[in-house]
């Protein structure tokens, strides 16, 4: 993996190589060749993506610039550049998105039935979208990364989904629309504020100089706000979720793993790369309100979930639950919350992800996603029923597998916190554990257990053929490694996120001190006028 | 040598469940191999258990740490996966592989010929790997792997034969209920890191050897709040009130997993814990006491239950809840090292009686396959209403012509759980009685209450456990067709490990004789030196200032003998006179109260009521309509508010030109109007 | 009575007003185009008086650049309403309202 982390330009050949490969995709004849040629260029983004892994040093990191960087002025006269890079923040998230990019393919390869030329192209533009908002370090250039995801996304649930679907690709879009709009009034404010402080006038949107500028009290009030709206709609936090049901019941299973795998985690990762340095303040003032919400919607997604018949809504609304935990960790300002948070945002990708490629091949055989029309299917299906109860029992954070890691850690670090700690909501936090179990193992208890009917399709379903194996098998190893030996992982962002908490510690403190002396300073200058 | 083993042992039984598991999943033909998979089971646990006892006679009575690698880290946590070879987890480790190897062996017999030979051989290596892990942890999350792996198992097991939903219904109450307890053990855990922490203890990585150098930097509420969650966490595994509802539906599970993970190894987690904690549960009396109390309430609950159940599996699990109440009243009183001596002996003579049990289901479903294939199934003449079913005792009787073996085992263990002299249960629950009264003698009156509901349980105990005998194999055949339909003996696999079981059911408690017969022979109660904190073992204890006298200890003694005397022979004579009659007298003797005792004290229905239905019905009937309708109606509102306006407002665009140019006009009239007037 | 140059201006507006009164309440397309002519040459009324008025010809100039885009105009629309007549049977301009919201 050395040389590779050699290569030139590496973290721009990992985001724009799916695009070029949808580029290629019009010139492709037949759809098997498409189907290939999707296969070909998502593996091989994933198998350069590795270098990523291997030249990232997280010991080396520095304050003032992520590594791999590639910076190259954007916009002659302000100061927007292409500036890209890798830091502990972003390294697991773009390596789960090429990760989950050659599954989606795969699990696409029969699901998808019409227009497939269309549908791959689409989904490798959103690849390159979704790689480039977590590489991205302008924050200009991740607002259009931010916004290009929402173009495919927008065709892949309206042409490939189920009956409801134009409803559901309107609702998601205008909803995540609307927040991220409020953004970008944002971004344009605090580009032209932080010029004008720290950058010579000019307007800027370099992360770095954006985050060495203190933005006074009161305006980081309302910046945050319209930041942390925008985020939280696509996290999604209650009350902001109810798009997300919606839209994974009616997209299409790669549309589904996208959506959950990486999709969502733009919202909670812009929470921890925007919100929280841009915005200490602000951020720790609001950190109760949003625990709460997120505490809401723990115990609230997942009692939804529980009343659910759909199996594919049950999960959805399970998103929101365990979506819940990342947004307490990340408002619990811990190293040991924020770690957990950040393994947390991998771990819902894998063990949702595979949830949904399990339901979808369920849906492939059957075309019902209503639990009720199974039962007893552990029987006729031994193999897809181990890879379903694996990824459960994941989800449900059995210790020994990825989703625990993760838990514990927020829970363990949101007990500790100075800003939201304490019995009151880790105590409720806490029941999601119980609840995960409840819904989760209901769901079970309906879809692959009891008596199976001999005449119905149930006792005649094919099992899982080698393909299907083949794009499940790499997602339970790595639940399982995850779980046993996350202690690697953990350590790729320990440095980057302690150096994100003392930044926010200093800054916050900073802040609070100019405040002061502004108000010191305010009688003194009135007692000099005449 | 000694990591080498320590890894071997824990890894075996994973690597078993592994090679089993996969190409049970994945080659289909494999499943039928029994022989092989089988013995692939039995071996990842048997050599182990060899390793466990060289290790045992190796011993140095210190306490060693086994590293590994680190499992997770962030900021102050720091936690690896570490083992700790000292007395305790030696002691439970060669219960666990020892035991859990004779059940292996039981279960090639007992399992042959069910499709999913390959599925149990492997959930059984992954239970043995878990709750290794449960045993050997060194520190606490370590544990909370095992102790939810264990619990995994468990449920796996129960719903073994999932197409019974009744099974898999009974395997998600136990995964549930369990989970509420680990829920209390989670919020455990987090208490004890911030308090650590914040008291500058970093880094910390939930290992016993920092808690209790350490364990003074807390404080002392702290300390109690952290022990009454584990005890929580403590009465889900280990069947208490008010989380012991799941285990007497666990009997769902083949009976080799009732006898290996409901009776002999994964219930009684929750007192190794305490035990492992003992520095630390010492310094919480208050809770303590809550710990005996519960124990004891536990005790009798479950045996006046067990006095009314006619499924002899069911009657042995409440049976286990019972002592497993003892084991805490043992804790509670602040003897832990008593309470793994009856966690032993218990292990020995509850798996025996339950494997016994196993022997005699499997006899009985083959004549019920004998009577379905005459033609005399299914039958009107059967004690009760309903089909035949080979786990009940009404329809059993006569037992020990046909199977000696199981019958002579079976009454062994019988006795020894009654407490009857010098076999192994006299011993432990002696011991735990003695301890109970030995506290209040010290002045914690409390202690004589908990020590006499322990007499009366001893006697209920006696009673029920001596019907479950007679009723199975003493008296007459009751089966329908019995004149020409017999049962027969199982097969070595199965009896094997019965007398195995049976001699460590009569012979166990010699390793911890009371302090009177002790000194009177001369010698010392083994386990008590072994373990015992002032010895040099792991386990600390309640230091009695005030020593019960002699005299009175032998008293206590002689009690304990005659009442199990007394209740055993009540159920002999009874029962061999009158049989199935007896239950009825009882019955009508106790009235209302017998009809409490046969509803389980109503508890499930409890729960129904109080929590299951109201989150069922809540979820189902309040929040799902809410959230579609409240919260993504205000959100499908707004948008048809705009929608709204936006309508109202297009009727300005009537798409008549003349319209538009009126208004023009009138625009420019306006200006002009404006130019020369203002 | 001399007749003065406020006639004339007089005459126009009153014409003009005719020409608005009927593009904006008749409802017959052709009558609309018509009214717009009318309004044209009211307008070409003023710059005759004018240029009269005080001697210049460049309003006279002006009123031919008129006279031609009037008739250009003529070719346009009249081409319009014919086209819209084979589509929609109707003159009526109210009831072609394809812009309605």
């Amino acid at each position: 993996m050395d040389f590779l982390a050699s290569l030139p330009h590496l973290v721009s050949w990992v985001i724009f190589l799916p695009a070029i490969g949808a580029l290629v995709l019009l010139f492709v004849p037949s759809d098997n060749a498409v189907r290939w040629t999707s296969l070909g260029v998502t593996v091989l983004t994933f198998l350069i993506s590795l270098g990523l892994w291997a030249g990232f040093d997280a010991e080396a990191l520095s304050a003032t610039g992520p590594q791999l960087v590639e910076q190259v002025q954007w916009f002659p006269g302000v100061d927007i550049t292409y500036f890209v890079g890798i830091d502990g923040l972003n390294l697991l998230l773009i390596l789960l998105t090429t990760l989950l990019g050659p599954i989606i393919v795969l699990s696409s390869w029969t699901y998808i039935g019409k227009q497939i030329k269309g549908y791959y192209a689409l989904l490798l533009i959103l690849e390159t979208g979704v790689l480039g908002v977590f590489a991205s370090f302008d924050l200009f250039l991740f607002y259009i990364f931010f916004e290009l995801t929402l173009i495919p996304m927008y065709f892949i649930i309206g042409i490939w989904g189920g009956e409801n679907r134009i409803y559901a690709a309107v609702k998601f879009v205008i909803y995540t629309l609307f927040g991220s709009l409020l953004m970008l009034v944002g971004v344009l404010w605090l580009g032209f504020a932080a010029g004008d402080a720290v950058n010579d006038g000019v307007f800027t949107t370099n992360w770095y100089t954006l985050v060495s500028y203190s933005i006074p009290l009161g305006a980081q009030t309302w910046l945050f706000l319209l930041f942390a709206l925008a985020f939280c709609i696509k996290v999604p936090l209650f009350p902001f979720h109810t798009w997300l049901p919606d839209a994974h019941v009616q997209a299409p299973t790669g549309g589904s793993v996208v959506l959950a795998g990486v999709l969502l985690k733009m919202g909670t990762y812009g929470l921890v790369r925007f919100c929280l340095p841009f915005f200490p303040n602000a951020a720790q003032t609001f950190a109760w309100p949003i625990a709460i919400l997120a505490l809401i919607g723990i115990v609230y997604g997942a009692l939804v979930a529980y009343a659910q018949e759909d199996a594919k809504k049950l999960v959805a609304y399970s998103s929101v639950a365990h979506l819940g935990f990342v947004v307490l960790g990340i408002f619990a300002f811990t190293t040991e919350a924020l770690q957990g948070a950040m393994i947390q945002m991998v771990n819902h990708g894998l063990s949702t992800g595979a949830l949904f490629l399990i339901i979808g091949m369920l849906y492939e055989r059957r075309h019902t996603r209503l639990m009720a029309d199974y039962g007893g299917i552990a029987k006729s299906v031994p193999i897809l029923t181990f890879f379903m109860v694996f990824s459960v029992l994941a989800s449900v954070g059995l210790p020994g597998l990825n989703g625990f890691v993760g838990e514990f850690l927020i829970l363990l670090g949101t007990f500790k916190s100075e800003v939201i700690g304490g019995w009151a909501i880790t105590l409720i936090a806490t029941t999601g554990v119980i609840f995960a179990a409840v819904y989760l193992l209901t769901m079970l208890y309906k879809t692959f257990y009891g008596e199976l009917d001999k005449d119905s399709p149930n006792a005649t379903m094919p099992d899982l053929n080698a393909r299907e194996i083949g794009l499940l098998l790499p997602l339970a190893v790595l639940m399982f490694w995850l779980g046993f030996g996350p202690a690697p992982f953990l350590e790729k962002s320990e440095r980057t996120v302690n150096l994100l908490l003392e930044t926010i510690e200093t800054k916050r403190i900073a802040a609070i001190e100019a405040e002061r002396e502004a108000v010191v300073a305010l009688p003194l200058s009135a007692d000099d006028l005449p | 040598m000694e990591a080498t083993s320590v890894r071997l042992i824990l890894l075996l039984p994973l690597l078993g469940a592994a090679i089993n598991g996969m190409m049970g999943l994945f080659a289909p033909a494999y499943r039928k191999q029994e022989t092989i998979i089988g013995a692939i089971g039995t071996l990842a646990v048997a050599v182990p258990f060899v390793l466990t006892v060289l290790l045992f006679l190796g011993h140095d009575h210190g306490a060693h740490i086994v590293s590994t690698y680190t499992w997770m880290a962030a900021g102050d946590l720091s936690i690896s996966f570490d083992y700790r070879v000292d007395a305790l987890s030696l002691i439970m480790t060669l219960i666990v592989t020892g035991i859990g190897a004779l059940i292996h062996l039981y279960s090639m017999g007992y399992m042959h010929g069910d499709g999913g030979y390959w599925r149990f051989f492997a959930y059984l290596n992954l239970f043995i790997f878990a709750m290794l892990n449960l045993v050997l942890a060194e520190n606490l999350l370590v544990l909370f792997l095992g102790w939810e792996g264990v619990g995994l198992c468990s449920y796996l097991l129960i719903g073994y034969w999932y197409t019974d939903l009744k099974n898999s219904a009974a395997a998600n109450k136990a995964f549930i209920v369990n989970r509420i307890g680990d829920f209390a053990f989670l919020l455990a855990m987090f208490l004890l890191y911030q308090a650590m922490t914040t008291a500058g203890v970093a880094p910390f990585g939930l290992d016993f050897t920092t808690i209790f150098e350490n364990a003074d930097v807390l404080a002392s509420g702290t300390v109690a709040l952290i022990v009454l969650l584990l005890f929580i966490g403590a009465t889900g595994k280990s069947a208490q009130i008010p989380l012991f509802v799941w285990l007497p539906d666990a009997m769902a599970g083949p009976t080799p997993v009732s006898a290996l993970i409901h009776a002999a190894t994964m219930v009684t987690s929750g007192l190794y814990l305490l035990a492992r904690l003992s520095p630390v549960v010492l310094e919480a009396p208050g809770v303590m006491m809550l710990i005996a109390f519960v124990g004891a309430i536990t005790a009798i609950m479950a045996a006046t239950i067990a006095i009314t159940q006619n499924d002899i599996k069911k009657v042995l699990a409440y049976s286990t809840v019972s002592q497993l109440g003892y084991m805490f009243v043992a804790a509670g009183v602040g003897a832990f090292f008593v309470a793994i001596f009856h966690v032993l002996t218990h292990a020995f003579f509850k798996a025996c009686l339950f494997l016994g049990s196993g022997s005699v289901i499997h006899a009985m479903h083959h004549v019920e396959h004998d009577l379905e294939h005459k033609g005399v199934l299914p039958s009107s003449d059967l004690p009760y209403d309903g089909h035949f079913d080979a786990q009940d005792m009404r329809t059993m009787g006569g037992l020990k012509n046909h199977m000696p073996i199981t019958r002579w085992t079976f009454l062994i263990s019988t006795l020894a759980i009654a407490g009857i002299p010098f076999l192994a249960g006299f011993f432990s629950k002696d011991e735990i009685l003695f301890k109970a009264f030995e506290l209040g003698y010290n002045g914690a009156t409390w202690a004589f209450v908990v020590w006499g509901i322990g007499i009366v349980t001893a006697i209920l105990t006696a009673i029920y456990m001596m019907r479950c005998y007679m009723l199975t194999f003493e008296g007459r055949e009751r089966w329908p067709g019995a004149m020409d339909t017999k049962p027969h003996e199982s097969p070595w696999t199965m009896t094997v490990p019965l007398v195995v079981l049976a001699i460590g059911a009569a012979l166990t408690g010699y390793i911890g004789l009371p302090p009177l017969i002790a000194e009177v022979l001369g010698t010392e109660s083994w386990i008590h030196h072994y373990l015992g904190a002032e010895y040099g073992g792991p386990v600390a204890e309640f230091k009695a200032e005030h020593h019960v006298p002699h005299l009175t200890e032998g008293i206590l003694l002689g009690v304990g003998a005659l009442i199990a005397v007394v209740g055993v022979w009540l159920a002999w004579a009874n029962y061999r006179k009158s049989g199935l009659e007896t239950d009825n007298t009882i019955r009508r003797r106790l009235g209302a109260v017998y009809t409490l005792f046969a509803n389980k004290y109503f508890v499930d229905e409890a729960y129904d009521a109080t929590v299951v239905k109201p989150i069922t019905e809540g979820s189902r009937k309040g929040l799902a309509p809410f959230d579609q309708n409240v919260v993504d109606g205000t959100v499908n509102g707004l948008a048809k508010s705009v929608s709204g306006l936006s309508g109202w407002w297009r009727g300005m665009q009537t798409g008549i030109v003349q319209n538009y140019a009126l208004a023009l006009v009138l625009g420019v009239v306006v200006v002009v109007a404006l130019m020369i007037f203002v | 009575m001399e007749i003065t140059l406020n006639w004339y201006l007089s005459l126009s507006a009153v014409l003009f007003v005719i020409g608005v009164l009927g593009v904006l309440l008749r409802r017959n397309a052709i009558i609309i185009f018509l009214s717009i002519e009318l309004m044209l040459n009211a307008v070409n009324l003023t710059l005759v008086a004018f240029s009269q008025a005080f001697a210049d010809v460049d309003g006279l100039v002006l009123v031919f650049f008129v006279m031609s885009v009037a008739a250009a105009e003529a070719a346009v629309g009249l081409a319009i309403v014919i086209a819209l007549f084979r589509n929609k049977t109707t003159v009526n301009v109210n009831e072609i309202n394809l812009f309605r919201g």
